[in-house]
């Protein structure tokens, strides 16, 4: 595990799970054409924990939450919204809310209507009903748009009904299907900074659904990647990028220098390896891996050095290129063994390290930065 | 030299020109073949009647209108209702409206079948559902003849059956009439719905759902709000030819059980009254009018745009 922040321990130290998958499989069709959009997939997501399903299209992130929606049931497994299991139950007997990717909101109602329909169809009275759409609006920064009708609003604003709308009901888990891809880039940062806002202060379980790798990091407690109807790991965003226990996840996230090596010897949760381009480096190992003969070792490449040729390091090679992107400088160095390794410096003022491409170069990782991968 | 202001407006002139003369064929023919007979018809309601029908020329009378609705005791030449005429009209208008209801009823869950299957399978279904198109009206409506006549196909089931003893009388009746005429316009119905439902986005439904809407709710929340106008398009397509139908209760109806479109027929045939005629030929048109205003006012509501 890597370092936890503070949430992420409160969350931890509260514990509680809000919904948990246990052995679910989707598959659509039937015989030679069945497609198994989930794959025996188990999950469990805890009370007040902002969770993101990341991965690429087609991955099967969308489908469990839909199935957590109640969209569509399960071919196999459980679906447990504290302890209770939903799975069979149709949508309107969960007490969960979707944010749609389209955002869906009903064109033949007002804004205001459109917050209040969830409660509305709850039977609460109409006087609850509108304060509590008074207070949505309050906490979407809507207020003045409350008549308008749905088509007279922008795309942000529209997300912002959405959010009012699935959250109206107060529900246990609120699910965000792809919530702001929609949006141009300078609203989706703004908006992702509100909706930690909204987590924060409504205190509900998030289930936020993206293939967007930043927007993952930047936001939840916890992450789960997902690939081919599997998760692949669960972890922190920090973990998840430093610790990444499968090439998928290392290779999906960030960008990541792949070397191949050979195990020397395992020691608890760290392997020897000699890589083929250079020395022996001590590599952190995956739970539950026993490495042997040959693997894969990933390297961020903010997690190396750049040193001339005579200074100690792990891996030597010949500088190939320098590419300036403002905040960092990218080294391409070509290794003895023929991979190419990437470095990122962060730029110091007025700096420059007085390499040039053609020199014979060496790499020193930092401590405790190689992680030895699944294939 | 012209100046710029000047050409451009020489310019908007030729276009305005232009568009008046390719325009032209076409207000020819709406004129001649559709205001033109209007106008006749018109004109011909106000004049006398003639001894062997048509009209007397040039001789006004305000008896064709006045036929419409009231007529002169024989005897005492005093005023009253023509009762006829009366329940002619309200039978039409009841019809209609019942065939507008029963279409509608069927129509709807119809057009949200073919609205929801693939879309291949959509051509088919739509297909199927046009095929009476190409069929004769009278042969359609003999059809329907022969399946609620006494000794028909529902009679015969149903005498089979044991459910009934005698055959149900269904031939000149109001109730046959009712059936033939749901037949006839139902696909009047059903095609302007799925226009509206194949539109519909199913993801608003499914947002019902998730925000606790019942299967009826959501229907009476979501669906019927998101395809009105699709609703009052296809009440108004099967309402309006209803309302002058001919052939059908000819037909299924028999002599007795007139709607206004016999009527019309009637009285430009064995009645001799043409301006009787024509005067319920303008008050049908009138009714249909009223008809169309309330669609023209309900379609163009705001938020009702998916027309």
């Amino acid at each position: 595990m890597g370092q936890l922040g503070v949430r992420e321990r409160a969350i931890l130290a509260a514990g509680q799970t809000a919904i948990e998958a246990k052995g679910v499989t989707k598959q659509f069709g039937a015989g030679q054409d069945a497609v198994k959009a989930l794959d025996n997939v188990s999950v469990s997501i805890r009370e007040n924990e902002f969770f993101t399903l990341l991965g690429p299209s087609g991955c099967g992130k969308t489908t469990l939450l839909r199935l957590i929606a109640g969209f569509d049931f399960p071919t196999d497994g459980e679906i447990l919204l504290y302890g209770e299991n939903i799975a069979p139950l149709p949508p309107y007997k969960r007490p969960v809310n979707t944010v749609f990717q389209s955002y869906a909101l009903f064109p033949h109602m007002t804004v205001a209507q459109n917050i209040g329909f969830g409660l509305e169809m709850l039977g609460k009275p109409r006087a609850e009903i509108d304060r509590r759409v008074s207070q949505m609006l309050q906490l979407v920064r809507m207020e003045e748009l409350a008549n308008r009708r749905t088509s007279q609003i922008s795309g942000g604003q529209q997300q912002r009904v959405a959010l009012a709308r699935a959250l109206a009901p107060a529900p246990k888990v609120l699910l965000l299907d792809e919530p702001l891809s929609a949006l141009d880039y300078k609203l989706r940062k703004d908006m992702q900074i509100e909706l930690k806002r909204l987590q924060n202060e409504t205190g509900i379980t998030f289930i936020f659904v993206t293939h967007d790798q930043e927007e993952a990091l930047t936001m939840s407690d916890r992450i789960a990647v997902m690939s081919k109807g599997k998760i692949l790991q669960i972890g922190s965003p920090r973990d998840i990028y430093d610790r990444p226990s499968v090439r998928f996840v290392a290779n999906f996230i960030g960008e990541t220098n792949f070397l191949a090596g050979d195990v020397v010897s395992v020691e608890g949760a760290s392997a020897q390896v000699r890589l083929a381009s250079g020395g022996t480096i001590a590599a952190g190992l995956p739970e539950g891996l026993k490495p042997e003969g040959h693997v894969t070792v990933v390297v961020r490449p903010e997690h190396a050095d750049l040193v001339k040729s005579g200074g100690t390091a792990d891996l030597r090679g010949t500088l190939e290129n320098i590419v300036y992107f403002g905040t960092d400088t990218h080294y391409y160095v070509k290794l003895d063994g023929g991979e190419t390794f990437i470095i990122r410096q962060q730029n110091a003022h007025g700096g420059g390290a007085g390499h040039k491409p053609g020199d014979a170069v060496g790499v020193a990782l930092e401590a405790n930065s190689a992680q030895v991968v699944r294939d | 030299m012209l100046s710029a202001r000047e050409a451009a407006e020489n310019a908007r002139r030729q276009d305005v020109r232009n568009r008046w003369l390719l325009s032209a064929p076409s207000l020819l023919i709406i004129f001649f073949a559709a205001v033109g007979p209007l106008f006749v018809m018109l004109l011909y309601s106000v004049m006398a009647k003639g001894d062997y029908g048509d009209v007397k020329l040039w001789q006004f009378s305000a008896d064709g209108w006045f036929g419409v609705f009231f007529q002169r005791d024989i005897f005492d030449d005093t005023l009253a209702l023509n009762d006829a005429h009366v329940a002619i009209f309200a039978r039409s208008v009841k019809l209609s409206l019942a065939t507008t209801l029963i279409t509608l009823l069927l129509g709807f869950p119809t057009a949200y079948f073919i609205a929801t299957r693939s879309e291949r399978s959509r051509e088919i279904w739509l297909f199927l559902i046009t095929i009476p198109f190409w069929t004769n009206l009278l042969i359609r409506t003999y059809a329907m003849q022969e399946v609620i006549r006494n000794e028909g196909v529902i009679n015969t089931a149903l005498l089979k059956l044991g459910l009934i003893s005698a055959p149900v009388q269904m031939m000149y009746t109001d109730m046959g009439i009712l059936f033939g005429m749901a037949y006839v316009y139902l696909p009047l119905m059903v095609l302007p719905l799925y226009a509206s439902m194949e539109r519909l986005d199913f993801r608003l439904v499914e947002a019902g759902y998730d925000l606790y809407a019942t299967r009826l709710k959501v229907l009476w929340r979501i669906i019927i709000p998101m395809v009105k106008p699709g609703i009052i398009a296809g009440s108004i397509l099967v309402f309006i030819p209803s309302l002058g139908a001919y052939v059908t209760p000819r037909v299924l109806g028999g002599g007795k059980n007139m709607m206004l479109g016999n009527l019309i027929e009637l009285q430009f045939g064995q009645g001799r009254n043409w301006p009787l005629g024509a005067a319920i030929s303008i008050t049908l048109m009138a009714i249909v009018m009223v008809a169309l205003l309330f669609y023209v006012r309900n379609a163009s509501r705001p938020g009702a745009r998916h027309g």
